[in-house]
């Protein structure tokens, strides 16, 4: 009998030839790599109590108290994502676990922490050219002066909602909805292509004529 | 590009915000009691005014907070915005 266990598959497991292949060609300028899954929770907590503190102590880091920012937890981050709403992952720990240990410290303050480790998938760019790249797509000034190490955001990239996480200069975290991984990874191997050797602005391939296809009749100048 | 800037997010492109129409449209103290002209009016009759508008806006793609902002209408120039009185949090000058 067939064996129905369900394995976990990584959302872009069918973009991750492409990905490498991308990267081995682009070596040295840019590089697109699938960061494996993390336990991950959304965290609420009135930002004004002993809530925020309170989480910190249990998760053994500081939480991001600027908007925009990120700190870094013993085995992931914290991402300020509103006011009152946080987004904590922790590489180690299973998902069960982190929510309930998040949750547990919170609900004491009138928070909640909800697993949300399957919402999101998160690509890592890195390179020289991973900010040009990015910015092609985004309205967001991504130069390292105004998005340096620590701060993250929340944009469009494309047409889809992404967050940003800025690791270095040339290293930056794209986290982004499951559902949306697929177009956001197609976005970013074609937003690639100006980086490729050989790459010529404006150039369009001559269409080859299709065998069996009788030549379309020119209708002169309209 | 159009710039909001959010009160909790900063400046961002118009696209990452979704409009909500009129802001303080108060909800009916008594609404068993109102004619169906009334309740018609509180559903569908909206302030067009030629200049400061009060209106709500929610920055969708970022912190998803709804917000009041102060719009001319006759420049599109954002007056003022404002977060939700009673929301938990701070604004982006005052978090914690």
């Amino acid at each position: 009998m067939a064996d129905r266990t369900l394995a976990p598959a990584h959302p872009l497991a069918s973009r991750r030839t492409t990905l490498t292949a991308l990267s081995d060609e682009l070596t040295g300028v840019l590089s697109l790599e699938l960061e494996n899954p993390v336990a991950a929770v959304d965290l609420r907590v009135d930002p004004r109590g002993d809530g925020p503190a309170a989480v910190a102590a249990a998760v053994g880091g500081p939480l991001p108290a600027r908007p925009d920012s990120w700190t870094a937890l013993p085995a992931g981050v914290a991402l300020r994502l509103g006011p009152d709403e946080w987004l904590l992952t922790d590489a180690v720990a299973r998902a069960e676990d982190w929510e309930f240990h998040v949750d547990e410290a919170a609900a004491a303050h009138g928070g909640t922490a909800v697993d949300v480790s399957a919402q999101r998938t998160t690509l890592r760019v890195r390179g020289p050219a991973a900010r040009e790249l990015l910015s092609s797509g985004c309205a967001i000034d991504l130069r390292p002066a105004s998005f340096p190490h620590g701060r993250c955001a929340q944009t469009l990239l494309g047409q889809a909602a992404v967050l940003l996480v800025a690791h270095e200069i040339d290293d930056l975290q794209l986290l982004v909805r499951t559902s949306f991984a697929g177009y956001v990874a197609d976005w970013l191997v074609d937003a690639a292509t100006e980086f490729r050797p050989g790459f010529r602005p404006g150039f369009r391939p001559e269409p080859q004529p299709q065998p069996g296809l009788r030549p379309q009749p020119s209708r002169g100048t309209p | 590009m159009h710039l909001i800037a959010c009160p909790w997010c900063g400046p961002r492109e118009e696209t990452e915000f979704s409009y909500g129409g009129q802001a303080h449209v108060p909800y009916p103290e008594h609404p068993a009691s109102l004619t169906d002209e009334q309740w018609a009016h509180f559903v569908f009759f909206r302030d067009n005014p030629k200049g400061p508008f009060a209106e709500r806006w929610v920055h969708t793609v970022g912190c998803r907070r709804w917000f009041t902002a102060v719009r001319d209408t006759r420049t599109h120039r954002f007056l003022s915005v404002d977060p939700l009185a009673g929301t938990p949090g701070p604004t982006r000058e005052a978090a914690p």
